[in-house]
């Protein structure tokens, strides 16, 4: 079995005393060759990992941005088998880790068994399944397992203690701490206390945490990094793919403010 | 006894939600379970139920609407003579009961016809709790009256214009809210539907149509009744008519889904008739969907039965072959609409149209000493300017 790409770049940060950064995009918004090019340009400005959300119709987990997204992907024709299609053209050019960030039903219609297999054989690395907690996910993690994909899953301020402990045993990889209760999107600062969870999750669980939802700016990022091992920001930078579009630039402006986010965690 | 500690009904069911709600999900399934055996609760609910929302509601016997049919007698179980028109009060008081009692202090819910909206701001207004409804915008416009009818009880109402603008975007957009209120907040789902506790709590709550219908036909028939309908959005007044009955093996019944323009037609919600088994909103079930597998688009005449999904319950009883699940069309459902009100001075909603439609077709199949109880779950002021619409259309 190969080494998972993901499991060896936490690895590689403990190891220089660094902490990572996660981006998120919705793969095919505003379509899949702006996606592939984008995580090309992220791989080579220093991003660690790089989520892509696989769009659904019903993002009940997302805010307005992300559903916004996940609408533009859909219109353009992406569907759970052209995101996997793209992973496999982008490992032609960068090894950067990808985890998959979807929903359960276009993974349950796909087949979960097909769904592992072509996610292995396309160059994906983990899942994170957003609405399939550890209580649903026997059959999922058994097959992630047996492939050696990750297998992420978040927890939340409302998450008890014995529920950290379920989904740190559940998480490989890492474990995705979410820093506020609601859905993805932007805010102005960081709800207090974070800091505290963050060292509990850890402790309790042995696992790098990172810490997402909400973190909109380098500064906000730099923060997050004082405490978690990675950080992740979503929305703030779909915001900039919806704001350029089709636009020549898109690419250029979107890693000009992700290698921001980079330069401000890596400090 | 179903569901499993898991909320599972065979393979449906379960608790399909992003992290942040487990725990309350939990919380609130020990504060049902707890409050659910607890007299003073149970009181609480039987005064409320009988004092302001009306029950036991009659089981009349249409015989003009039987004579018609020249076959079976037809009871209707008149839900719609619930206070606020339909069945879904019964659900939003014990809700609304056990919210209080968990010390939130507002809730919220989704409506699709605005029925179960209405019922919530009602509760609402009775029990001092704040109170949004999320409605999609385009059943906003359907069902104008209702949101009038929410406001003037005291609730916001906002308009959800995200996806189809139907009752599943409503239904995201309050689990988006709960999501982000929980410690404050209640959600109200009003049918049996999404994550367990819920399918279970709105069953139980739901029950009693059944628990009074049986008693109600043995005290006028002295016998079971041979054949029980329902028309199945979510399913919840289905339910509650099927469920004190399921032990009673000659009772056959039938759910009636909305076949909106035909199932031809891909214009309709009849998950039975063309869904394929998938996760929506929180629970595993019979689910109309793509080939991608992205949530199909439904339609329907009435905003009610409008949904991708159905409650997990439902697709046991269909497994189990306990319940036969059948459609009928937006234009049967009318005929059902029109008939009711001619023959018999009752307007059904449209969606307990589609129940009445069923019964025009069945009950001359059958014997002259058998019994259908069909579940007028609620009444048709709400639909009287969509239905004058397209009758108008029509001539």
């Amino acid at each position: 079995m190969r080494s998972n790409r993901i499991t060896a770049k936490f690895e590689k940060l403990a190891r220089t005393g660094k902490k990572g950064f996660i981006a998120y995009i919705t793969a095919g918004d505003p379509d899949l060759e702006v996606t592939r090019r984008l995580v090309i340009e992220f791989d080579r400005i220093g991003v660690d990992v790089v989520e892509l959300g696989v769009p659904f119709s019903d993002p009940l987990a997302d805010g307005i941005v992300n559903q916004r997204a996940a609408e533009r992907a859909l219109k353009s024709g992406t569907t759970l088998q052209r995101v996997l299609d793209t992973v496999k053209q982008i490992r032609q050019d960068s090894q950067v880790p990808i985890i998959l960030f979807t929903y359960f039903n276009p993974v349950h219609h796909f087949g979960l068994e097909q769904f592992v297999a072509d996610a292995l054989e396309s160059g994906v690395d983990g899942a994170l399944v957003l609405d399939l907690p550890p209580e649903e996910s026997k059959d999922y993690k058994k097959l992630m397992d047996m492939k050696g994909l990750c297998t992420v899953y978040l927890l939340a301020p409302t998450s008890t203690d014995d529920r950290i402990d379920l989904i740190s045993r559940f998480s490989t990889g890492f474990v995705y701490y979410v820093s506020r209760e609601g859905v993805t999107g932007v805010q102005e600062k960081m709800v207090g206390g974070v800091a505290a969870v963050v060292e509990k999750i850890r402790s309790r669980s042995g696992k790098p945490v990172a810490v997402g939802f909400g973190i909109a700016t380098p500064s906000m990022a730099a923060e997050v990094a004082s405490y978690a091992d990675a950080v992740v920001v979503g929305s703030a930078i779909v915001q900039r793919i919806e704001e350029k579009g089709t636009a020549p630039d898109v690419i250029e402006s979107v890693s000009g403010f992700v290698a921001e986010l980079v330069k401000a965690v890596k400090r | 006894m179903l569901p499993d500690s898991g909320g599972h009904f065979g393979p449906y069911g379960g608790k399909y939600v992003p992290e942040t709600l487990m725990s309350p999900l939990r919380e609130l399934e020990e504060a049902y379970l707890k409050y659910k055996e607890d007299p003073d609760f149970q009181r609480e609910l039987d005064y409320y139920l009988s004092e302001y929302a009306g029950r036991p509601t009659p089981l009349f016997y249409a015989e003009r609407m039987t004579q018609r049919l020249g076959g079976a007698k037809v009871y209707l179980k008149r839900e719609d003579l619930c206070h606020t028109g339909a069945h879904k009060i019964n659900n939003t008081i014990g809700q609304a009961l056990l919210a209080k009692r968990m010390g939130k202090s507002r809730i919220i819910a989704e409506t699709g016809a605005g029925q179960h909206g209405v019922a919530t701001a009602t509760v609402a207004a009775l029990f001092g709790l704040e109170c949004e409804i999320y409605m999609g915008e385009e059943d906003m416009r359907r069902q104008a009256l209702n949101v009038f009818r929410m406001r003037l009880l005291g609730s916001k109402v906002t308009p959800v214009s995200a996806g189809s603008m139907t009752l599943k975007d409503a239904i995201s957009e309050a689990m988006r809210d709960w999501v982000t209120n929980v410690r404050t907040t209640h959600y109200i789902l009003g049918s049996v539907l999404g994550a367990h506790p819920y399918p279970m709590m709105v069953r139980d709550f739901q029950k009693i149509i059944g628990a009074e219908a049986r008693q109600q036909i043995l005290e006028k028939e002295g016998k079971l009744p041979a054949l029980l309908i329902a028309c199945v959005g979510g399913g919840s007044n289905a339910i509650g008519l099927f469920y004190e009955f399921l032990k009673d093996k000659e009772v056959a019944m039938i759910g009636v889904e909305a076949g909106g323009l035909g199932i031809e037609s891909g214009k309709h919600a009849a998950r039975f008739a063309a869904g394929e088994l998938g996760v929506l909103q929180g629970c595993m079930s019979f689910v109309l969907q793509t080939d991608d597998g992205q949530i199909g688009l439904t339609h329907s005449v009435s905003a009610g039965l409008d949904y991708a999904s159905v409650g997990p319950e439902h697709s046991h009883l269909r497994d189990m072959k306990r319940v036969e699940y059948t459609n009928v069309t937006d234009e049967e459902a009318l005929e059902g609409f029109q008939l009711l009100s001619n023959i018999e001075g009752i307007i059904p909603a449209l969606e307990s149209a589609h129940a009445v439609a069923h019964a025009v077709k069945i009950a001359p199949k059958m014997k002259q000493d058998e019994n259908i109880i069909v579940n007028l779950s609620g009444r048709g002021d709400k639909d009287v300017q969509v239905a004058s619409e397209i009758l108008a259309k029509k001539r």
